[in-house]
């Protein structure tokens, strides 16, 4: 990391560039058009291209000093988190609501430093109940409340 | 004059039905407690909220969502005053004073301050709105695409001209947003663009699933880095009124901050944050004598609270009027007004005046809620304070989650918030605000219509945007403002080098 002495800008515009590509990959089946008639690849490539270009100028920026600090990466909150939604979306449908709300919030509970079991397992099924008070009887969301195998009802 | 008083006589019999009562109550507590928490801003929690707005009428649902935002600028400085900490990005000045003023036993008047100068600069910017919004709206009407064209560029560049940090991330964030905006069936052509033969992304990208993972996901996940760090006040708040004297030292504050808020409300980008900052510069500039300035300045309080209000009110002007949001709650808002099918821009004032003025009078109606609820009730928000957050924070993911899934019915929309969660937090440690990424996904469709419509009527050439004096106009502001901002980014950053290799 000698040469890329601010990381934050580098990685940026990689990231964005990426974008753009991506963009400009993914319109190329779009009709163009002209500008007088526009198709749907028009605008989508002008996007693509001022992504990649800007992008590569924030990325070189990249290979210049810095008084910036360098960020430093913490995947593990996040993941945790992000994985205790995904187990629901995974489950929601099949377990219910209840036992759904309170896997989640067990999950992420977990990303915290002062994870407890008995707290987050007991604050789940509080959330879990609440949760279908609001939303299945409040808002009548079509979300089963207990787990499909056991009821029979989709 | 007849007219505005018709228009606000109709407002305010909107606003006082016991549902719309009912809901501006519901959003003044719930955004005055999301300002109080600290660890979730009004964005994350206006579209958490969202769905279940989906049943209510139109004009109900944006009642509720605007309680949220201005009563999250009331919350906020209760905790910046009390505690010493901003529950939101616009009462980070409030602390400066506030603390200093509750140290030293004054956090009765400091409260009380500020809930009046609110109260005064939520009634001063509603009238600003009744009568600046319908000739506004006019001029909008006389628009044709160019026009729409450049004023939609002119509020990206001022956003981004307003945006912390980087001006080039905050370009590229904004060309993202607009490259995600226009994700779906093609309107003129029926082409599904970037859709991936996935049935949900037809659609577009989910508006709520996208601002909750961007905001709030990637706001949790950044917040479990930081160990928390509470001193609470211990000593009880002195009774909740102010002398006469405190009284005549901070009224031409709360007329200044008014003045300003409502000024810089109005501005694309602008908004409370950006009042809220200026109002105390001015204050401080302006004092016989400055030094007292975070030593606890009544004024360091009464300018920037009233300030904050007056633009977290007028930022609905360029919304309401010309369709067009000037930041990332307004951006939300748009979204809503879409969800409800009502087509954003200068017709609503006359298609839908109910909504309309209803919305503006509740707006008052909301602060005069908020200042007689809240003064007796800061005692239960300060204890709020103590419920820790690895208790909070399962809470907002759950309802988040729910409420992704609830906008159709469908888990695909969590699976967006999951992606764009990933995708916030990347921004934040990169340094990219992701702010201007909604106003970009809001005006993307709207950008790419007017530019097509616009090139049309010219036969494709593109010099209609130049030759309109109108459009002109605005494109030449905006160039301006683009140089403005520029150029002291490259001096700053030629003194970083420059101090590099002297040292």
């Amino acid at each position: 990391m000698h040469l890329i002495r601010n990381p934050k800008d580098f990685l940026s515009g990689l990231l964005f560039m990426a974008f753009g590509l991506a963009a400009l990959v993914l319109s190329g089946e779009y009709a163009i058009g002209v500008a007088a008639r526009m198709g749907p690849g028009y605008f989508p490539r002008v996007l693509g291209i001022l992504l990649l270009g800007l992008g590569a100028i924030l990325a070189l920026g990249g290979f210049r000093a810095t008084t910036e600090e360098q960020p430093v990466w913490h995947w593990k909150p996040l993941f945790i988190i992000l994985l205790s939604v995904g187990v629901f979306i995974l489950l929601g449908e099949r377990l219910g609501l209840v036992l759904a709300s309170t896997i989640l919030v067990f999950i992420s509970s977990l990303a915290s430093d002062e994870f407890s079991w008995k707290e987050a397992l007991i604050s789940g099924l509080i959330q879990g109940a609440v949760a279908v008070v609001v939303f299945v009887y409040g808002l009548s969301m079509p979300l089963p409340v207990w787990p499909v195998f056991i009821t029979g009802i989709q | 004059m007849m007219d505005l008083y018709h228009n606000l006589a109709l407002g305010f019999s909107v606003a006082i039905t016991p549902i719309n009562l009912l809901y501006a109550f519901i959003g003044s507590v719930v955004g005055t407690l999301i300002g109080v928490l600290p660890g979730i801003g009004p964005v994350a929690t206006i579209a958490m909220l969202m769905p279940t707005t989906y049943g209510l009428p139109p004009v109900t649902a944006l009642i509720m969502l605007a309680g949220i935002y201005y009563g999250a600028s009331y919350g906020g400085s209760t905790t910046a005053i009390l505690v010493n900490l901003p529950g939101e990005m616009s009462s980070v000045v409030t602390v400066l004073d506030g603390y200093q003023m509750a140290r030293q036993g004054r956090a009765g008047a400091a409260l009380c301050i500020a809930a009046l100068g609110s109260l005064f600069a939520g009634c001063v910017s509603t009238m600003v709105i009744a009568a600046f919004a319908p000739p506004l709206a006019d001029v909008a009407l006389s628009f044709d695409a160019a026009e729409y064209f450049s004023l939609m560029v002119l509020g990206l560049v001022s956003a981004i001209a307003l945006a912390h940090g980087s001006v080039l991330k905050a370009v590229l964030v904004t060309i993202l947003g607009l490259l995600l905006g226009i994700v779906g069936t093609d309107v003129n052509t029926g082409t599904a663009r970037f859709s991936f033969e996935v049935p949900e992304l037809i659609d577009g990208i989910g508006f709520v699933a996208m601002t909750m993972g961007l905001f709030a996901f990637a706001e949790i996940a950044g917040n479990l880095e930081q160990t928390e760090d509470r001193n609470l006040l211990s000593q009880p708040i002195s009774r909740l009124w102010i002398t006469w004297a405190e009284f005549k030292e901070a009224f031409p504050a709360v007329l200044r901050g008014t003045a300003v808020g409502s000024l810089l409300g109005i501005l694309p980008g602008g908004g409370a944050t950006l009042s809220s900052f200026a109002s105390y510069t001015i204050e401080k500039r302006i004092a016989k004598d400055p030094s007292r300035f975070g030593k606890g300045a009544i004024e360091g309080v009464a300018g920037p609270e009233s300030a904050n209000n007056a633009g977290a009110q007028t930022s609905f002007i360029p919304m309401l009027t010309l369709g067009i949001p000037s930041n990332a709650v307004m951006a939300l808002m748009v979204g809503a007004l879409i969800i409800h099918d009502i087509q954003p821009g200068p017709q609503v004032m006359t298609s839908n005046p109910d909504l309309f003025w209803g919305l503006i009078a509740s707006m008052w109606v909301g602060n005069l809620m908020l200042v007689i609820l809240n003064l007796p009730l800061i005692g239960i928000w300060v204890k709020l304070l103590r419920v820790p957050y690895r208790l909070l924070y399962p809470m907002i993911l759950l309802v988040c989650t729910i409420g992704a899934y609830s906008t159709n019915n469908n888990m695909f929309d969590v699976w967006v918030a999951i992606a764009f969660g990933f995708l916030g937090y990347v921004f934040v440690k990169l340094g990219c605000e992701p702010a201007p990424l909604l106003l970009g996904y809001i005006l993307g469709p709207m950008l790419e219509e007017n530019l097509r419509r616009a090139l049309v009527l010219s036969r494709g050439d593109f010099t209609v945007f130049v030759t309109r004096p109108l459009s002109l106009t605005m494109l030449v502001i905006a160039a301006a403002l683009l140089v403005v901002i520029v150029a002291p980014a490259i001096r700053k950053k030629r003194e970083i080098v420059f101090t590099e290799q002297e040292s």
